[in-house]
């Protein structure tokens, strides 16, 4: 228990520097780092296949997809580079205040502490659950997968004569 | 479902020289299909093989008149647009990737139609968003990269809340089909599953363009080019947010909280859509907040809780999607013919584009409610609903709101269509016959159902 809150803990602290940072790759690095540790924590609360998915998906795939996209990319003049980090934390300034308004709202609402939740049900089997209790999401997953690819070819494709 | 999937792989097979008229004709075929299979299952009338095809497919699907509104809407929508962009996208690769884009949007929307599963509802929803997103930037241009971009942003939000409800469920609901749902919500004392319902409705609002979450809605249809404006506008985002929420709640059930909310929230995006509405210069953001007050209706009549509450919002959703499309059909046009959608420069234009300016009267009359057409009796039925469970306040909020969409709907029409021709627009013409046949479809559509209203409304109650 106290290690899962150790990981947690980072975990979110990971997040949070993902969010905070001023510059794409460390943003990525960060982002990456989240999802190493809820790998970790996934495996340690006996979810294996999921803990691969977001190592391989989530850490892997999605990290390099982003450090293309950054390499893609200007590096913005360097006086803007220095406002922008400068004034980066501007934007949170609200934060707090809406920190302090979600707790209160919850205080108010009185949320009951012992929730007795159910538990997802249970399958063992990884290919049951994908084949026989979720066929018709598959089918969703293939038009997403079609979607993405006609949205590389239309918005890279002739990007060279486009100068884009 | 299956049928458009197909219809996407052969086009995608066809030579590039000869691709866009056949893939036109075929997805014209699609759509033809869809709507005819729809009035055949109204009728019960069987569609040969379907029974077949989905005990192979173990698909557990479920047809019910209130899928049938949306599967008609998106058949007539996706027709219209299908014709808009034969018209108005010149390039052949670029009607290509519009033609697949269109199909891949309706196999996901008949997804949202039959399925009875919330977790399959959301992927859905995911796939209709997606072809959408691209769809915006079909012309890679940079308004429409600004106006996807803060659509993304709001519909990662609003996915992030619906996925969140989902796991939530997953915990307390033992399942996310709709019958789990229901029984772990309405069972006393359920907290976690009330509040996840509560977090995937926040996520249908945005999904919806709702106000307070409809600060991507105006862009995305402005920027968005004409063809998808009317896809967009006609059916996208009333079936991703709006028939999602109706299909939900009519299966869970609405307890007097969230039907309050609902109110707030309906009669709020009613007032300041108009509001927001009249004050507006682009034709096509002016009909973006109309959208937006119009979609408060459904809110409204559904959040009165009551089978004729449910009735008014599916008829509504059916009637919006047809005068809305026609709407955004006509201001294609507009632009088409006169190259600017800003109305002020605009004027006189009914002389010249006769078939456009009728039509465009009609459905702004119809969107204003005014009898014998459609528009009339779906907010009819809004009120009557809203007054019948004693909720008076939001019965006169709708009532009033009428005048205001008259009275911007007026504004826009004498802008554009009456009056002095502006200068320079001597040379005008009507506009391109894939413009008009549709238009003079769902004028005929918004006057024939208005006439034939008392069959209409045993459909929809029953």
């Amino acid at each position: 228990m106290t290690i899962l809150i150790i990981l947690l803990t980072a975990m979110v602290l990971a997040a949070f520097w993902s969010v905070m940072t001023s510059l794409f790759l460390r943003a990525t690095i960060a982002l990456a780092l989240t999802s190493v540790i809820l790998t970790v924590i996934m495996f340690r609360l006996g979810a294996p296949l999921a803990a691969v998915f977001e190592l391989s998906v989530c850490a892997g795939l999605i990290s390099v997809i982003f450090i293309s996209v950054i390499s893609l990319t200007q590096n913005l003049p360097i006086n803007e580079q220095l406002t922008r980090r400068q004034n980066r934390f501007t934007r949170f300034r609200y934060l707090p205040l809406l920190l302090i308004a979600a707790a209160a709202g919850l205080y108010f609402v009185r949320v009951p502490l012992n929730l007795n939740l159910l538990g997802p049900e249970t399958v063992a089997d990884v290919r049951s659950v994908m084949w026989d209790l979720r066929r018709f999401d598959l089918f969703g997953q293939i038009l997403v997968l079609l979607a993405g690819a006609f949205g590389v070819i239309i918005l890279f494709k002739g990007r060279g004569k486009d100068g884009g | 479902m299956l049928v458009p999937f197909i219809a996407l792989i052969v086009i995608n097979l066809i030579p590039k020289g000869k691709g866009a008229g056949w893939a036109f004709s075929l997805a014209l075929l699609v759509f033809l299909a869809q709507v005819a299979a729809v009035f055949m299952l109204f009728f019960n009338v069987g569609v040969p093989a379907f029974g077949q095809l989905a005990s192979l497919l173990a698909f557990r699907l479920f047809l019910t008149k209130t899928s049938l509104v949306l599967l008609l809407s998106v058949g007539l929508v996706g027709l219209t647009a299908l014709s808009a962009g034969r018209a108005l996208i010149k390039k052949a690769d670029q009607q290509l990737n519009f033609i697949s884009l269109l199909l891949i949007s309706l196999t996901g929307i008949n997804g949202i139609a039959l399925t009875t599963d919330l977790f399959s509802l959301y992927v859905f929803i995911e796939v209709v968003a997606l072809a959408s997103f691209i769809l915006i930037a079909l012309f890679k241009e940079r308004d429409a990269f600004e106006g996807v971009f803060k659509y993304l942003v709001m519909s990662i939000v609003a996915s992030v809340l619906m996925l969140s409800a989902i796991s939530f469920f997953l915990l307390a609901a033992n399942g996310t089909s709709l019958s789990a749902i229901k029984l772990a919500v309405n069972t006393p004392g359920s907290f976690v599953p009330q509040a996840a319902l509560g977090l995937f409705v926040c996520g249908l609002l945005i999904k919806g363009g709702l106000i307070p979450f409809h600060g991507w809605l105006p862009d995305a249809y402005m920027t968005a080019p004409a063809p998808v404006s009317v896809f967009l506008a006609g059916i996208v985002t009333k079936a991703s947010g709006i028939f999602t929420l109706i299909k939900l709640l009519g299966a869970v059930g609405l307890n007097p909280q969230l039907s309050q909310v609902l109110l707030v929230v309906g009669a709020l995006s009613t007032v300041a859509g108009a509001l927001a509405a009249l004050g507006q210069k682009d034709m096509k953001r002016m009909l973006a907040y109309s959208s937006i007050s119009q979609m408060g209706y459904i809110i409204m009549s559904l959040a009165a809780g009551t089978a004729l509450g449910l009735a008014g919002a599916l008829f509504h959703f059916f009637n919006h999607a047809v005068f809305k499309t026609q709407l955004f059909v006509n201001a294609a046009a507009v632009e088409e013919q006169t190259g600017t959608r800003d109305m002020d420069k605009l004027g006189g234009l009914a002389q010249r584009m006769p078939v456009t300016g009728t039509t465009s009267v009609v459905a702004a009359l119809s969107t204003a409610g005014l009898p014998p057409l459609a528009g009339f009796w779906s907010k009819l039925l809004i009120i009557l609903a809203l007054w019948g469970t004693a909720h008076y306040f939001y019965a006169v909020v709708a009532l009033l709101s009428s005048v205001l969409t008259l009275a911007y709907f007026l504004s826009m029409q004498r802008r554009v269509f009456f009056g002095q021709l502006a200068a320079g627009l001597e040379n005008v013409r009507e506009g391109a016959l894939g413009l008009v046949l549709p238009a003079i479809l769902l004028t005929s559509i918004t006057i024939g159902v208005g006439l034939v209203f008392p069959f209409i409304l045993g459909m929809f109650i029953k």
